[in-house]
């Protein structure tokens, strides 16, 4: 069972037990426009809530992908280094950015749902 | 998103019409500009490149220079007094770049100087011009009445089909060759055409009274060649062509030396010329002319995918020592797919093939001193 939530930076994570697949949302892709580059972080290194975890690049300008929550990322998607313009095509799907192990699920708390999300970009 | 007060923001004659085309709106140089439109800057780069793109740039200033004695080359030699450019020689009907320069050499604005036979015609940039007319008023007015064209639109068309597209409106505009501007009737309306631009490409500057200016845009996006352009496209295109971006390529801190921009300068102006010198800052002009500057800007092509931006630090060496430079203009091209940049470097550093590397968010990226433009330019000569 998989939940989705939201950070107000714009960022989703799909979690699933106590991995957090990370991503930015299509909200964020309309305000960044044509997406031409992405950097991820290494895989093994531990984040910490709200540092920044990777760099999204549009023609126009370069953007922080902040760490929704603290933990090691597990895995980084290799297509979407290969094709950023995954990011404007499929924000919320092909296009995540990395998997993190969730350290402590408290800090989920401050997170919203879909419903709140959609509020706060409205 | 950055919050403006979109009360304190200037609008162009084509404000409506960019909002009804879904231009995001942004402010710019104290305007409400269009930095894209639905199609989105990579598209509309892309476009310009294939087809043709309609800009509206009437945030920049007109001015022209007419001359008391009623003779242009009087107000051509007045003008001279503030740019290193030989403006006599512009002959009736053509066009110039220039650089308005500063008492150290540096660069104050870069405009163009057309000939319109009795008068000369001037587009400096919207940043700048309050600062230029004052100027132009301050030096000049012995000389020529300097009128501000307030009550004017600029829209330029660029791209291989513009010269299809401005021919449907305008019989004369496929015999101008670049640089030649005038006085042309365009779908009706009197205004004045330039073959020139920002882009690279081949195209049209077209000087309308802001009045008639939305119906002859409008005319023109009626052709399914012809797509609005932002400004975010507007700047990867000029950057792939390598021209300047004043206050961020060229400024008061920047000679035409230092900045590669000799081409601008003519002969009759440096050193031995028949009227070389006069202009503010001449002796630091011309002793870089005749010594060399100790830095120069330069192209400048990654290795990787990833942007270098404006404000990166260059360094010789992929680690340690001091920064040698810095860039100015960068970005992702994306006509050649890749990032492109252009920055200042020692001028020992500055050959083609140099290798240096730009500090981005830590890390040193290798970078090579590359020839400008970065895309061929094709201007119909």
């Amino acid at each position: 069972m998989t939940t989705t939530l939201y950070t107000s930076d714009h960022e989703w994570l799909a979690i699933d037990g106590d991995i957090a697949t990370v991503g930015i949302t299509d909200y964020a892709q309309q305000q960044l426009g044509d997406v031409v580059f992405v950097e991820l972080p290494k895989v093994g290194r531990t984040l910490k809530k709200a540092e920044a975890a990777a760099v999204v690049e549009s023609v126009k300008a370069a953007s922080d992908v902040y760490a929704p929550v603290t933990g090691e990322v597990l895995e980084t998607n290799a297509e979407l280094v290969a094709e950023p313009a995954l990011v404007n095509s499929d924000a919320q799907g092909k296009a995540w950015f990395f998997k993190i192990k969730i350290a402590d699920k408290s800090e989920l708390g401050g997170l919203m749902d879909e419903a709140a999300y959609k509020a706060h970009t409205a | 998103m950055l919050a403006h007060d979109q009360d304190s923001l200037k609008r162009t004659p084509l404000y409506d019409l960019h909002v009804s085309l879904g231009g995001k709106m942004v402010p710019f140089a104290g305007y409400d500009m269009p930095v894209q439109y639905p199609a989105g800057v990579l598209k509309e780069h892309l476009h310009t490149r294939a087809s043709a793109g309609l800009f509206d740039v009437s945030h920049m200033g007109q001015l022209r220079l007419l001359p008391k004695s009623g003779k242009v080359e009087d107000a051509a030699r007045a003008l001279e007094r503030l740019v290193p450019q030989d403006i006599v020689a512009i002959a009736p009907g053509r066009q110039r770049y220039a650089q308005f320069t500063n008492a150290d050499g540096g660069i104050l604005d870069d405009l163009m100087v057309a000939n319109f036979g009795d008068h000369l015609f001037l587009v400096v940039n919207a940043a700048c011009k309050a600062e230029d007319e004052a100027h132009l008023r301050a030096n000049l007015s012995g000389d020529c009445v300097i009128e501000s064209l307030a009550d004017r639109a600029l829209i330029a068309l660029q791209g291989p089909k513009a010269e299809a597209a401005l021919a449907k409106l305008c019989a004369a505009a496929p015999a101008m060759k670049f640089m030649d501007a005038g006085p042309q009737e365009v779908a009706g309306i009197k205004c004045f055409v330039s073959r020139s631009g920002y882009t690279g490409e081949d195209g049209f500057e077209i000087s309308v009274p802001a009045a008639d200016a939305e119906r002859l845009a409008k005319t023109l996006l009626e052709n399914p060649d012809v797509l609005p352009i932002g400004l975010g496209a507007r700047d990867s295109l000029r950057l792939e062509a390598g021209l300047c971006l004043y206050g961020h390529d060229i400024d008061t801190a920047t000679t035409p030396v230092e900045a590669a921009l000799e081409w601008s300068v003519q002969k009759s102006r440096r050193s031995g010329g028949a009227r070389a010198g006069g202009f503010p800052g001449a002796e630091k002009i011309l002793a870089h002319f005749d010594n060399g500057a100790s830095r120069r800007r330069v192209g400048l092509r990654a290795e990787g995918r990833a942007p270098v931006r404006e404000g990166a630090l260059l360094f010789a060496n992929d680690a340690g020592g001091e920064p040698i430079g810095q860039v100015t203009s960068g970005g992702f091209g994306p006509s050649l797919n890749a990032p492109v940049a252009m920055g200042y470097v020692p001028t020992n550093l500055s050959a083609l093939g140099t290798k240096l590397f730009a500090e981005v968010r830590g890390q040193r990226l290798p970078l090579t001193v590359a020839a400008m433009p970065f895309v061929k330019n094709t201007y119909k000569r």
